[in-house]
């Protein structure tokens, strides 16, 4: 295939992938938004003003960052676990593994789709924020950029439970009792200055933690974890899963026999 | 001449210990028709998923067109298309939809795939479902969708895994008619089927799969030359009681109005039994093979395997 050949195999994916979610926009988009909108009206309008400043922001303002940022993992995530299994689940996964698409394009393809997902919630959920908080972003770029490498983290990783999955079980574990727990320990609601030392170290292992405060320094200028330290890790784990997410497509794990 | 396909020492020996595949040697020429016949658990869909690059071989060449299949991967994948056994479609999507991004897998651009997939579609019946989601098909034209899907790409080399399997009669004779024009217009057909009437009709060259090993790659004429035996079953116009049997060939009645008629072709012809039923005014209404040739030779070939 030359240049031209893999640029269109690689936007076929992506606008498979996008008319796929947007089809069903009822079950990706708007159950997310609900949600996040009942955070807001909870913790951020009845529960957050008895809480007062956290960090020197409004409770409603703090949360903000990490809600948009839990919406934009799960959704990277559950879009491509769902389309990645539901291809091999239904077989069409055949349609690509048969052509000439190199396994790179393909990775490409579900990773942009999840991508996709993440950013179209995620900007949804920025607009409904606008409701209910005094939005006012302080460094654009690194909002933006944290949180397109976030969703391509987590895409990666759907993709990876997506190879492994063997059952519709299999796709709803880790979202449940790893992803779930890491997001809401991973400084959305509190910062982690707040927690005793010895539980300060432990959050420093949630890799969702650097996330959330590189996307709230972007919105709200401070953040409990240096700026630079929040790109290496985000961009060394995209590395990692990335290069497992190719090695397990070229050995065609769990979707050659 | 370049082969089609070229199979050389293939092996593939699953996780679980079952040897597959036993070494397979198989030469398919350009333009060929070519049935691969095998009972189920044989290795034809292991080969074919080999071939299709759906199964990891364990040893082992492919070539398809020459291109080394580990090697000149992309190459010799855009030369196949495939039509797999089972539905492998995403049924939720319009029919267009599955041509126009399996067009795209192989870098055709969309406004190209459509107008191919238009054609298709057109061809096999299926322009007015165009934009209805696939699995409100029936199940002779999800068949023909796995045609269309699977000639998007213009491929040289088709390779069909049962594809009239629970398709009635008057959409698998279209769809042989479909098959054999392409393969009339040069594209090369490997086809895998139960129906071996359907082998004998359409391919020119057939090869016998058992147990992971090809017993038989030869020309279907030459297969057919080798069964010397001929059956046929004959309605007659009056009832018989008994019958005794000449010595050109063996009578023996069903009922008393059907008879079963068995001959060497080497030794007799169907001229000196019909001499035999003159002579002894016996009058015949109709006649019919009893037995499919190739699906008696088939039987014979792989029971002496097994």
């Amino acid at each position: 295939m030359n240049t031209q050949q893999k640029w269109t195999a690689y936007t076929t994916l992506l606008i498979r992938e996008v008319l796929r979610f947007s089809r069903i926009w009822i079950q990706t988009i708007l159950p997310p938004v609900i949600t996040t909108a009942l955070y807001f009206i909870i913790f951020g309008n009845l529960i957050g003003p008895k809480i007062g400043q956290m960090e020197g922001h409004n409770y409603i303002d703090f949360i903000v960052p990490g809600l948009i940022m839990m919406t934009v993992i799960t959704n990277s995530y559950a879009n491509v676990v769902s389309s990645f299994y539901g291809s091999k689940f239904q077989g069409n996964i055949a349609e690509m593994l048969v052509s000439p698409t190199p396994n790179w394009i393909i990775l490409a393809g579900f990773i942009s789709g999840g991508v996709a997902r993440g950013m179209a919630v995620g900007t949804a959920v920025t607009l409904v924020s606008l409701f209910f908080s005094n939005l006012s972003i302080q460094h654009l770029f690194v909002m933006i950029s944290i949180g397109l490498l976030t969703s391509m983290l987590f895409s990666l990783a759907g993709l990876i439970n997506g190879v492994y999955a063997r059952s519709f079980d299999d796709i709803s574990i880790v979202p449940t009792f790893v992803l779930t727990p890491l997001t809401y320990l991973g400084g959305v609601f509190y910062s982690i200055s707040m927690l005793p030392l010895f539980w300060q170290k432990v959050s420093l292992l949630n890799p969702v933690l650097y996330m959330v405060n590189g996307f709230r320094y972007g919105i709200l200028g401070f953040a409990d974890i240096p700026l630079w330290v929040s790109y290496l890790i985000i961009i060394t784990f995209i590395l990692i899963l990335g290069s497992f997410s190719l090695s397990l497509l070229n050995r065609g794990v769990g979707i050659r026999s | 001449m370049t082969a089609a396909l070229e199979l050389q020492a293939l092996r593939k020996t699953y996780s679980n210990g079952h040897e597959a595949l036993k070494g397979i040697d198989l030469r398919v020429e350009q333009g060929d028709f070519y049935a691969l016949l095998g009972a189920n658990g044989a290795g034809k869909s292991t080969t074919i998923g080999i071939v299709s690059s759906l199964v990891n071989k364990t040893s082992g060449t492919v070539k398809i067109f020459d291109y080394d299949l580990d090697t000149q991967r992309e190459q010799a994948k855009a030369q196949i298309g495939l039509v797999p056994q089972e539905f492998n479609f995403n049924v939720f999507e319009p029919v267009g939809e599955i041509l126009i991004n399996q067009g795209g897998y192989y870098g055709i651009t969309r406004p190209q795939a459509t107008q191919r997939a238009e054609t298709l579609l057109n061809q096999l019946g299926l322009w007015e479902k165009r934009k209805e989601q696939a699995r409100t098909l029936s199940g002779g034209m999800k068949r023909r969708l796995m045609i269309a899907r699977a000639l998007i790409h213009e491929p040289r080399l088709l390779i069909l895994d049962e594809p009239t399997a629970g398709v009635d009669i008057e959409i698998r004779r279209s769809m042989w008619e479909f098959l054999t024009e392409l393969n009339q217009q040069g594209t090369t057909i490997i086809l895998t089927t139960h129906y071996l009437e359907e082998a004998e009709s359409l391919c020119r060259h057939i090869g016998i799969i058992a147990k992971g090993e090809l017993i038989e790659n030869t020309s279907m004429k030459e297969l057919l030359s080798r069964m010397d035996s001929e059956h046929y079953v004959f309605d007659l116009a009056k009832p018989l009681e008994t019958i005794d049997s000449p010595e050109c060939c063996r009578f023996s009645l069903r009922d008393p109005q059907t008879l079963d008629v068995s001959f060497l072709r080497s030794t007799s012809s169907l001229n000196e039994v019909f001499q035999v039923l003159n002579e002894r005014q016996i009058e015949v209404i109709s006649m019919r093979n009893r037995t499919n040739r190739l699906e008696q030779l088939f039987i014979d070939m792989v029971g002496e395997k097994q």
